[in-house]
């Protein structure tokens, strides 16, 4: 008998597979249950038209009762989004990721959060803490406590 | 509490201390006239314990029990003023922090929004169709105010998403994440673990979000276990209803008709109820001024203290407490039933109830104490070298070692004498004219050029953090040093016609040593921010004299034991302990009427207190 996150993933994993992932996004990797690439992109008028960016996801045992540890991939030809709530070692800052996360969720629904968060982004820049942040960032993102103040931006 | 040691009025002066005084009220009950007996001369008149001292607060402990308690008399006052029931007015409660007048207010005023806003009832719907939100459906901006999201503009894009603009998405939450109650037309599918086998038990809360119990079950101890979170909301995206106590109790605990599952689930889940009961009262303590929960690991007892519960008081108490239990992880009855060792297993749980300091700042308030320790922590590099246990005899320079809490150091080669904080001549400090503790600022005052200036200044805190740091090093030698004497008392016991009673006179002393160095200790820091006049001078001379009297008991406490020598040396250490807690009560109850009276004056400003009048460092 498999695991409850093993069996939630390899049901995700099959609905993918079957349906396909919305538009602008795509699956790159699935070959375990511990960690998947994504590319995620902005579809239509945004200010990250034309570009690409790979979005991991990382799972424990835990997963879905408690959140995945996604972020962007960066490095190796890859870098983050410029976008105030996503730091330049691609940490982001999303209360759904966090005190906001319901079991519910699955990682197309988190796919398609953050390709939102960047389609109505309004300006181009990094959080204001950004290299603070960067400098003593936690591997694992799952360890920061950020502080959603301003989601709507 | 100073009072957990008297002296008895019959010849026999033999000690008797309550290992369960535990709480400060008790102090009222023991009137006793018989204590102002003069049976020991001057020196040795105690005072009464029948009286509260000016530097004690009154306070009392609260085991959890007792917290419960005080909890469930304001459920149950909520429960009759509304006519809810006990877990809604709970739920009440916590949503306005325990405020009950703030909750009646706002409860008279619009009772269906409180409730929405505790998490108690489902919003009422906007339009039939959309019940509650969950992320397959596309008005999700109904709920948008429902509190536990302020600002969401994202999850909106996932109804979207799953809704006309991408209809490939993968339906991740099937049809079964709404189920009506009458009527499930298709068997339970468990919309978080897949899980879809006919004896599932699918549970919801009012709103109807299903969820198979075992998903509930990990969601609910994730929660308290990991996040230490008593506010616990339904599993579904964005639905406000928090589950109430009845339903995470059903969760945990198996009912005794219930077959009872593997048992090191069973155990933990069981644990974990117990750590929501603990997060419940925490969140009960934190919300009331008046209490505070002990800082100790692992202990879950409560002191109210509410003499000190306004900023304000802090300028005029120290409002050391104590939670009425000792140890680690040690329970009272073991504590109480046979004499405990010196070391952590037996301390007190005392704390401050103004400050975080987990231990006891007496004399000096909490501000100034803060102040102090910051100082500190920022000069720590600069006075590291102090806190080294070794130094060099100033006469023929061989290397000394410190192993014991005295002062009075001898140097082994030449048989010099002097005193290891001040590294003067020890003679001297058996004088009147004795200022080891006094530092002098003539030089100081005399500094003109910046250079100068600092290195004063420098000097003037080294002069203050290096007696500090002696008498937190001293106690501890103190304390390490009894611990091998404890052994040979105890053999001494055996071997010789002394009953336990009678060798416990080392024991008691030791403690005193402590206790009375813990007040040294503050007492530095509290003179190094005394503005300079007669009041700082009248200070230190209490604080020299104590000093002295330490110095002279943890001397005595030095000698060799023999089992010969053991009744005079019971005598002269039981002698200078009621001196050494005489003179702590002086430092500490003159200290302590001085914050009442608004007497002492600071060099630096302090929060609470005046401006000073000129600030001279
Ligand atoms: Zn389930
Ligand atoms: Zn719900
Ligand atoms: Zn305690
Ligand atoms: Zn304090
Ligand atoms: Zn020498
Ligand atoms: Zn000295």
């Amino acid at each position: 008998m498999a695991s409850i996150s093993a069996r939630r993933l390899s049901k995700e994993l099959t609905e993918i597979k079957n349906e396909g992932c919305p538009v602008g996004i795509n699956l790159v990797k699935a070959d375990d249950f511990s960690t998947w690439l994504f590319t995620i992109e902005v579809m239509g008028e945004s200010l990250y038209q034309g570009e690409k960016y790979t979005l991991q996801f990382r799972f424990d045992s835990s997963y879905p009762i408690s959140s995945p540890a996604v972020q962007f991939v960066v490095g190796d030809g890859h870098t983050s989004p410029v976008h105030p709530h996503v730091y330049s070692n691609g940490h982001i800052c999303a209360s759904i990721l966090g005190n906001e996360w319901s079991p519910v969720l699955s990682v197309v629904a988190v796919c398609v959060t953050l390709q939102s968060m960047l389609a109505s982004c309004k300006k181009k820049e990094r959080p204001p803490d950004n290299d603070r942040y960067v400098r003593n960032a936690p591997d694992n993102p799952k360890k920061t406590r950020f502080h959603y103040d301003d989601d709507t931006v | 509490m100073s009072s957990d040691y008297e002296i008895s009025d019959d010849d026999e002066n033999y000690y008797d201390y309550d290992e369960d005084m535990i709480d400060g009220t008790q102090d009222e009950e023991e009137e006793d006239g018989d204590m102002y007996m003069d049976t020991y001369g001057d020196d040795f008149k105690v005072a009464p314990k029948n009286k509260r001292k000016p530097y004690e607060i009154e306070y009392e402990s609260l085991s959890q029990a007792a917290v419960e308690k005080l909890m469930q008399e304001d459920v149950e006052h909520i429960c009759g003023i509304f006519g809810v029931d006990g877990s809604t007015a709970a739920l009440l409660l916590r949503h306005m922090s325990w405020n009950k007048e703030r909750l009646i207010e706002k409860y008279m005023d619009n009772p269906s929004k409180v409730l929405v806003d505790a998490g108690v009832t489902v919003k009422e719907p906007s339009s039939p169709s959309a019940p509650v939100r969950s992320h397959s459906s596309s008005n999700s901006n109904s709920n948008a105010n429902n509190g536990r999201r302020p600002t969401r503009s994202t999850s909106k894009l996932i109804g979207l998403a799953s809704g006309s603009k991408s209809p490939k998405i993968p339906t991740v939450s099937p049809p079964a994440l709404r189920p009506s109650k009458p009527t499930r037309p298709t068997p339970f599918v468990c919309p978080i673990c897949f899980d879809d086998s006919p004896d599932l038990k699918p549970l919801s809360l009012d709103c109807e979000h299903s969820f198979c119990s075992g998903c509930w079950t990990a969601y609910v101890s994730s929660k308290i276990n990991d996040e230490a979170e008593h506010c616990i909301r339904c599993m579904a995206e964005g639905c406000a209803l928090v589950t109430p106590d009845p339903f995470i109790r059903a969760l945990l605990l198996v009912e005794p008709t219930e077959p009872v599952g593997e048992p090191s689930l069973q155990k933990e889940n069981v644990a974990t109820w117990a750590r929501f009961q603990e997060l419940l009262v925490r969140h009960f303590v934190a919300s009331n001024p008046n209490l505070k929960y002990c800082p100790y690991p692992s202990c879950t007892n409560t002191v109210s203290c509410p003499g000190a519960a306004s900023k304000a008081s802090l300028a005029t108490v120290v409002p050391i407490v104590s939670c009425g239990r000792r140890g680690f992880g040690i329970t009272e009855e073991m504590s109480q039933s046979q004499p405990v060792g010196m070391g952590l297993a037996a301390k007190e749980h005392k704390f401050c109830f103004g400050c975080p300091i987990e231990s006891d700042h007496r004399p000096v308030v909490c501000n100034v104490a803060k102040m102090w320790l910051k100082k500190c922590r920022d000069d720590s590099e600069t006075a590291n070298w102090i806190k080294s246990n070794t130094k060099e005899c100033p006469q023929c320079q061989s290397t000394i070692e410190k192993n014991g809490g005295c002062n009075h150091m001898t140097c082994k080669k030449c048989k010099h004498d002097f005193c290891w904080v001040c590294m003067g001549p020890w003679a001297e400090h058996g004088t009147a004219w004795y200022s080891c503790n006094r530092f002098d600022e003539k030089g100081s005052v005399e500094a003109r050029d910046a250079q100068s200036r600092s290195r004063a200044s420098l000097e003037r805190y080294l002069h203050y953090y290096n007696r500090w740091a002696n008498h937190e090093q001293s106690a501890k030698l103190s304390v390490e040093l009894y611990t091998k004497t404890e052994k040979k008392m105890e053999d001494m016991q055996i071997t010789s016609a002394l009953t336990w009673i009678e060798v416990q006179f080392m024991k008691k002393a030791v403690e005193e040593v402590e206790k009375c160095r813990t007040t040294l200790k503050w007492t530095y820091a509290m003179a190094y921010y005394l503005a300079r006049g007669n009041e700082k001078e009248l200070f230190e001379d209490n604080q020299r004299d104590l000093e002295k009297a330490v110095e002279d008991l943890s001397e005595l406490l030095e000698q060799p034991i023999e089992a010969e020598n053991i009744p005079t040396l019971r005598q002269k250490v039981t002698d200078k302990t009621v001196y050494v807690q005489k003179r702590n009560d002086i430092v500490l109850e003159d200290t302590a009427m001085g914050f009442l009276e608004g007497r002492w004056k600071w060099n630096v400003a302090v929060e609470g207190f005046d401006e000073p009048e000129k600030v001279e460092f």
